[in-house]
Formats: structure tokens, sequence, C-alpha cells
């Protein structure tokens, strides 16, 4: 089906579940073209397996356009792969060489557990924007968009922190297994503009809350999350973030 | 022509500009205490879903929210990058609800219901302010006003953006606010779910049939309305823009329980996305619309010209929008603009490898911005690569994020030359027919957002379909479905251990094993790959009847040939992708078929449905009014055997016409 020439050594961590204990295992993939993305290698992959009568690898994808955040593979050792600036949907066949062998893995952390193979489990991040990432304005309750001025560059810096896809790559690249570039992103964004202003001390104690209760690590400066991240999401928000928790903190008479 | 008997739309009475006022002014109410012990499922959670789970818990509602993907942000919504329309005028150009209400109803080739489309175009406005109140960053002006930019179809600038992620941004916006109710217990949120069928007692929706996608089991889940939120079924084509998951398995367990499907024929092909490039490809990806404001399309003049795009020069390229329509010129609709490359490729100008591929090219208005800048920064008599370096600035400042994604995929730099782009399947159009409260056939059974077929006629405009989805769900059904729930406040949450749900998790269950026990030779993306091969061959951008007679018996040879030979792996205990696979592509299959038996039954050409026996001289689509001007929502009988009924749709408002867009 394919119409390539590379031919691959694939490492891939195959478990069957978040109980059992995970292994290596090693399949060799011919004929992919430079043009495939990554995923779409292995979509060959699994027809072969398929077509052979053996079990498929589970990973998780979905728009494959770099945008929904689905897509999560550890690809030798490094969260979405060689390249920077893009998921593992959106890294092509071209970043490698004919020959070689590729190691993938599922995100790693407590909070991330594995489902099955290369799939995990992030519904933490979905419990932390429970807990504060939202601004409290029912619907209807809006006034006219135009009557809130925001400055052209505090909205340029909340839409780069608000560009977070949530795919978990900041987590899985630290080796505290931190969310706080995650976290922080939305925090930023929120209380950068005036509208997310009003809580955002609530907004802030409660997210970090539980973050911590969900299992990620502290933050200790390393800087792997932003250079890993497929968005490029700052380390800024860390400190924007930082500030406003220790000035909550102080502040806070509840 | 008549409507049928089986088709009310209760639209109100009124002028158009009314009706909604007034509608929503007297409609049913359901008071706070009674609203706590009513329960709503909400099925999908994109835009549409997102926006009425977290309005209805804000009403006191108790929501069940399930999605199929790992989190409600990851919904296809998501991926929807030039913008939302809203009729705010905020550019003094002469917009207004009436004309974006004219718009969409032309736009549509005067196939959409009037008072919806209306009442769409009128709480437009609102959707921006909800979405700003919200945090959503969009596009601004130095003063600290919003900015607007040009869609495809119209005349003004009403179109809202951030960046070209605008339905990243509007969806995390319906996200947060659905995650603020699941924080204070108002919603229930299932993810990783998907709705294996509908459950109908006495012929009213009641319920779910959910399967867990990491365990495998079946659960039963009781509701008083179920919402169908489930996006379109471009994926019936297997090559779509579409995310990979997008399927039409929940709308199409609802049809065969009773719900019809109107205008399934009606698909959108996209007009500017990155070409095919080979046979491994799983998705096509869309460069959004909003390019269309700077990039100019074109064609060599020459057949076969094997000259670079930009050693060809000015006089022997073939600007064929701008020719072909010089009053919109490269915004055109989608439609239009697609057939229009779709014509020039046949007729042997196309570019690139494949030859299936026409230039988007944005050296002029590079240039353009280029001069501006230069005028700005008082350049005297600056050098050409002066001026295009600071153009350049401008362009990758308003669409570098596509940019970039053109450059990853393609390997090609789109600063330094051309794009190449072809049509894609985009959206569809046709969905689950519903009136006006948005209820389908079936009471108590609603669908929203792009799984209805209600809005966009047989073409839809660019920077509507987010427009449509927040609408459906912020400002829409909150009301109408009071007009249901106010009569379901003495019906009792019924026990899930009620036959009809017994029988109905029976029914999956017997389902997910014959799948699992075929055994067959054939992979499910082998299946889903030749559907879509038909599909796009012949009830894609061209039609005509024999291709459609012959497809519609191909499809019936490869559903036997499914049935018969597909091989799922695993079981059905465990996380299992190949099975979810299994059962979306089976009820593609069903579909694919009656999408074909839609386009054979409309002998004319409209929006994106265009038949080859109707066009004019100049090849433009023909309507014929007469005998087409309705809707056509199917009824499922049986085993490829639909009824057709009609709804006729009557301008009262607006005056029919010819489409022009010359």
């Amino acid at each position: 089906m394919s119409h390539g020439n590379m031919n691959l050594t694939l490492k891939v961590w195959k478990q069957k579940n978040k109980d059992s204990k995970g292994t290596f295992e090693t399949y060799n993939v011919k004929g992919i073209s430079p043009d495939m993305s990554f995923l779409e290698m292995f979509d060959v992959l699994n027809e072969q397996l398929i077509t052979e009568g053996k079990e498929p690898i589970a990973f998780d994808h979905d728009c494959r356009e770099g945008i929904c955040g689905m897509c999560s593979m550890y690809i030798n050792g490094r969260p979405h792969g060689p390249k920077g600036g893009v998921t593992t949907c959106q890294l092509h066949m071209r970043s490698f060489n004919n020959g070689d062998t590729i190691v993938v893995e599922p995100w790693r952390g407590a909070a991330f557990p594995v489902i099955k193979d290369l799939a995990v489990d992030r519904s933490s991040f979905d419990r932390i924007m429970a807990a504060g990432g939202f601004v409290s304005v029912n619907t209807g309750n809006a006034k006219d968009a135009n009557n809130i001025l925001i400055p052209k560059d505090d909205a340029d810096t909340a839409f780069n922190a608000a560009a977070c896809i949530g795919c978990g790559a900041c987590v899985a690249a630290c080796k505290n297994s931190s969310a706080m570039l995650f976290v922080s992103a939305k925090v930023s964004q929120l209380s950068l503009l005036p509208q997310g202003k009003i809580e955002k001390q609530d907004r802030v104690l409660n997210m970090v809350k539980q973050m911590d209760e969900e299992g990620f690590g502290n933050c200790t400066n390393t800087g792997a999350c932003e250079a890993e991240c497929p968005k490029s999401i700052s380390l800024e928000n860390i400190a924007r973030m930082n500030r406003e928790y220790l000035g909550s903190s102080f502040f806070q008479n509840k | 022509m008549a409507t049928s008997s089986k088709l009310n739309a209760k639209i109100p009475e009124g002028t158009i500009e009314n009706k909604w006022t007034k509608y929503r002014s007297t409609v049913h109410l359901v008071n706070p205490s009674n609203k706590r012990s009513l329960e709503v499922i909400v099925v999908g959670s994109g835009l549409a879903g997102s926006s009425a789970a977290a309005s209805l818990a804000e009403m006191g509602y108790k929501v069940k929210v399930f999605c199929y993907q790992d989190s409600p942000r990851r919904a296809h919504s998501i991926a929807a990058q030039g913008g939302i329309n809203a009729a705010k005028n905020y550019q003094n150009d002469g917009d207004s609800v009436y004309r974006l209400f004219y718009d969409t109803i032309k736009g549509g080739d005067y196939r959409a219901r009037e008072a919806n489309v209306h009442r769409l175009a009128e709480v437009s406005s609102g959707i921006i302010d909800q979405c700003v109140a919200q945090g959503v960053p969009f596009a601004r002006e130095y003063g600290g006003t919003l900015s607007n930019r040009s869609f495809g179809g119209t005349q003004v600038q009403r179109t809202f953006y951030a960046a070209g992620q605008t339905g990243q941004q509007l969806l995390l916006g319906a996200y947060s606010a659905l995650q603020r109710q699941v924080g204070m217990g108002a919603v229930q949120l299932l993810a990783r779910h998907e709705m294996m069928d509908v459950v109908t007692i006495d012929g009213k929706a009641r319920g779910i049939i959910a399967r867990d996608l990491v365990t495998g089991k079946l659960e039963r889940h009781f509701g008083h309305a179920v919402l169908l939120c489930t996006g379109g079924y471009g994926n019936v084509f297997y090559l779509s823009t579409n995310a990979m998951g997008c399927n039409v398995t929940a709308a199409w367990k609802a049809h065969k329980k009773g719900a019809f499907f109107g205008n399934p024929c009606y698909t959108q092909i996209h007009p500017t996305c990155i070409p095919v490039s080979g046979d491994h490809q799983s998705k096509l990806t869309l460069m959004s619309e909003s390019l269309r404001n700077d990039g100019r399309i074109w064609v060599p003049k020459k057949k076969d010209d094997a000259r670079k795009a930009v050693d060809i020069p000015e006089e022997e390229r073939d600007y064929y929008l701008e020719r072909r329509y010089p009053a919109f010129g490269n915004l055109v609709p989608r439609d239009v603009a697609s057939r229009a490359a779709k014509e020039r490729c046949d007729a042997g100008y196309g570019v690139g490898a494949s030859k299936m591929a026409v230039y988007l090219d944005f050296a002029a208005n590079t240039e353009r911005y280029g001069k501006i800048e230069a005028t700005k920064l008082n350049l005297q008599n600056p050098s050409k690569a002066e001026i295009m370096r600071l153009g350049k600035e401008v362009v990758k400042e308003k669409y570098g994020n596509l940019f970039d994604m053109y450059k990853q995929i393609t390997d090609e730099n789109p600063y330094e030359m051309p794009m190449r782009i072809y049509p894609a399947v985009h959206y569809t159009m046709g969905g689950l027919w519903v009136d006006y409260n948005l209820m389908t056939t079936v009471e108590g059974l609603y669908a929203l957002g792009e799984a209805n077929f209600s809005d966009h006629g047989a073409n839809r405009l660019g920077a509507s379909a987010l427009m449509q989805g927040l609408a459906d769900g912020y400002f829409v059904i909150p009301y109408t479905i009071g007009d249901y729930l106010s009569e379901e406040i003495r019906t009792k949450a019924i026990p899930t251990d009620n036959e009809a749900f017994v029988k109905a998790e029976k029914e999956v269950q017997d389902r997910i094993d014959t799948l699992l026990n075929i055994k067959g030779t054939k992979t499910v993306d082998h299946f889903h790959k030749r559907l879509g091969k038909i599909m796009w061959e012949k009830c894609g951008m061209a039609r005509n009847k024999e291709g459609l007679q012959w497809a519609i018996s191909e499809i019936q040879k490869l559903k036997k040939e499914f049935w018969n030979e597909v091989r799922v792996p695993g079981t059905n205990n465990e996380f299992n992708t190949e099975l979810e696979k299994a059962h979306r592509v089976a009820d593609f299959i069903e579909l694919g078929e009656l999408m074909c038996i839609d386009a054979l039954n409309r002998n004319e050409s409209c929006g994106g449905h265009f038949r080859e026996e109707f066009q004019t001289e100049e090849g433009e689509a023909l309507r014929d009014d007469d005998n087409f001007a309705y809707v056509a929502a199917w009824e499922f009988k049986g085993e490829s055997n639909f009824e057709l009924h009609k709804e006729e749709l009557k301008y009262e408002n607006i005056k029919i016409a010819a489409r022009s867009y010359k």
C-alpha cells in the first residue's frame, strides 16, 4: 500500500492495561515513504499486524493536524519526537533515516496512567480545568464585546498562552512530571485579560491545589517543558503563575 | 408541492424579524425546582455539545456529557481555523442581521429554511459577546477593539478570528464553561465513551446505550431528552479534513430509530486543501479560507507547463476565479471555487506532480503589504527585495501558523513559492432533519450543530459552522428544549432495567459479537478506503445518474463483503480501537448508500450538489426551483429501503433567484 523505500526497526512499549506490566516489543516496517506522518507509519504497521493475525498497537490520535492534542508518543526519548514545535501527527518520516531504530513509549508520569500500549489517561488535566480554568460567567450575562477594550499586546500574550493544546508533552518531558507549564498557560491567559482578573486569586490557588492532588511533581526550572512543547508555550507563564500564587496565598483571607 | 404530513417544522407565526423574539418570550418554561429533576444527555463535546451542556447545566438541568475522545477539548471543532461570523457591523461597512441572513440563504443556494437562518443571524452577535466574556482571545486592533476579516460569499467584513486557531479558542471557551459545571457537580462527564444506540420508549427518546471505550463495558443511561451534537459525516469519503474519529454512528443509530435524515447528499468540498500526496494518506489538511483574502488562485494558461510557478510570467497565468467571477474574485463561495479548480484540472491545466492542484499565490499581496510598510517607514525607493521582506513580515503575522503547517506537511516554503491546493471533503450540510426547536422526528431527540441539516442549505459559507454550533448550544436549545421538557416534569427517571434498555443493550452486544466473530481476512481500513473511493468518484464534486446507480450497487456489494470478510482483532472487554472503527465504518457504508440515493433523486444542481446533467452553458449549477425547492427527509424503512418525505421551502422574505457571483 505504501510507496516508499525506508525500512525501520521499531521498539514499541506494549502494555495490556493499567494494571499489568509493560514491555518493549520489536517490529520491522518496510516500504515507508518519507512523506508519511509518524502516525501513518503506525497505520502501515498496524495494517500489517492485523493481516498477520497479530494484535495492533493502541495509540491515541484524532485530528492529525496538530491541534487536538490527542496524540502522545514519546519517541527516542522526546515527547512528539525529534523535531521541535510539532506534534507526533505532524512529524514526518523525512525526519528519520532508512535503517533507523526508533524507540516509542507512552507519556510517563504518576498522573498519566497507561490505558493500553501508548495510550494514557490524561483526565487529570480536565479536573485541573474544572477546579478553576474558567471565567465564571453564565450564558447570557455578557455585554457588548467591544465594551471590553484590551490592549493588543495583552490580547496577543493571552493568545500565545491560550495556544496550549493540553497534550501533556510538558509533563512527559519533565524529570519531575510537573504540570506547571500546562496550568500556568491557562492561569496566564485568563489573568492577562480583564474578564479573568476578577477571580484570579481563587483560580490560581484552586488549580494548583488540584494539580498537587493529582500527583504531578514540582517545578525545578529545568525548562524541558518549554523546549519540548509543540506549541512553544513560554516558561514566562510559570513565572507569572508563581507570582500570582505567592500574591494570592499572601492575601488570601478565606 | 406540499410538505409531508410526517414533517412539522413548527415555524412560529409572525414576521421574520419577530418570530424568534416572540417565540422565545412565549415558549413554555420549566421552573427551577423542576429542572433539578430533569436529566439531559448530551452526546458530543464540540462547540454545539459543550455550549449546550454548559448552558443547560447553568439553568439547573442535570446533564451528562459523552465524548469518544479522552477529553471534551479534543472535539474536532478545535481544528476550525479561519473564524466566526457575526452581524456586529463593527466595521461600519453595511452589515446587518438581514444581510447575514440573506448571504447565508444565497450562499446555501436557496435550499435552507428561512426562519432558522434568520434566527441564526439574530443570535450571532450575542455569541461574540459571550465568547469575549469567557476570555476567548480574539484578534484585536491597536485601539483595543475586536478585529475582523473577510470570508467567501460576502462583501462585508464580519468574521471574528483568533489567528488561524479560531475553532480552538472558541472550543476552549465552551470547554471551560463546561468544566466549570463539571466542577460544580452539575455535569457528569463521560469521556472515552461512545454512543452505540438511542433508547426509545413509547416513541420518545429516553436514553442511550454507551460503550466505555477503555473497558469495553456497555452502559445504560437514562435522559428525559437526548441531544446529539456529534458533528458531520465527511469521513464517509475516508479522506477528508475531519479528524480520524469523526463518525456518523450516533446520527445513524438515531436515523434507524426513526429520526429522518435531511439532505444527506449535500457535502461541502473545501477548495483550499493540501493535495493528496500518496496512497498512505490518512487525512487531508485544510488551508484556511482566510488565505483567499490575500492569496490569488491561478493555473498556467498553457497545458502541461513544466516551468516553476515563479518562472511563469504574469501574462501566461490564468487567474480563473478573477476571470470568471469579477465581482467576488477569489472570494467566491466554496462550492463555486472547488468546482472551478476541478474544471481547470480536468481540462489539463493542473499543476504539481499529480496535476491535480492549482496555485494559491501570495506574491502580489506580499508586495502590496511591503509597499505599505515601506511607506509607513518613510523608506525612499526601497528595493524589491526590501519590499518583499517587509511584506513577508505582514503575511507572517496574519497567517504564520498556516504557512508553517503547509511547510511541515509538504516540505515546501510557501513564502518563496505559491502553495499548491486542491479541494477536499470538509463539511456536511446534510444531517438529521430537525424542526424549529432542533428536535428530530423522534420526540425528545435533538440534533445540534453540524449533526443537523438546518441552516446551510446546499452550501455553507465560511466561518458559519462555528456560528451555528454555538448558536444552537448557547442560545437556541436553552429556550426550545423548554417546549418539550415542560411537558415532562411529571416523568420520573426511568430505571435502566426497563425492557427497552435491556433490549437495546442486547442488540448492541449482538452486533459487537458478530463483528468480532467474522474473523475475515480484510482490515476495517481496507473497507473504509474502498467506500471512500466509490463516494469520492461517484458522489463527490460532480455526480451523474449512471455513476450514482453504479455506486449504489457497489456499496451494497461492499456491505455484504464487509459483513463476511472483515477482520476485527481482539476482544470486546478491552481498549479496542479496531472494534470502534468497525462499528463506524459499518454505519458509513449504509449512509453512503443513502447519500447516493438522495443525490440520484435530486435532479438538479445546487450548492455542493452538482449533477453533471444539470448545468448552464457556462458550467454553473442549474437549480430547478419548481420541482426541488424542498428538503429531502429520508425515513429508514429497512435494509436499503428509505422513504422520501418532502418539506417545502417557502421564500417569503428573500426573492429566490439564480445565484450569481459575477
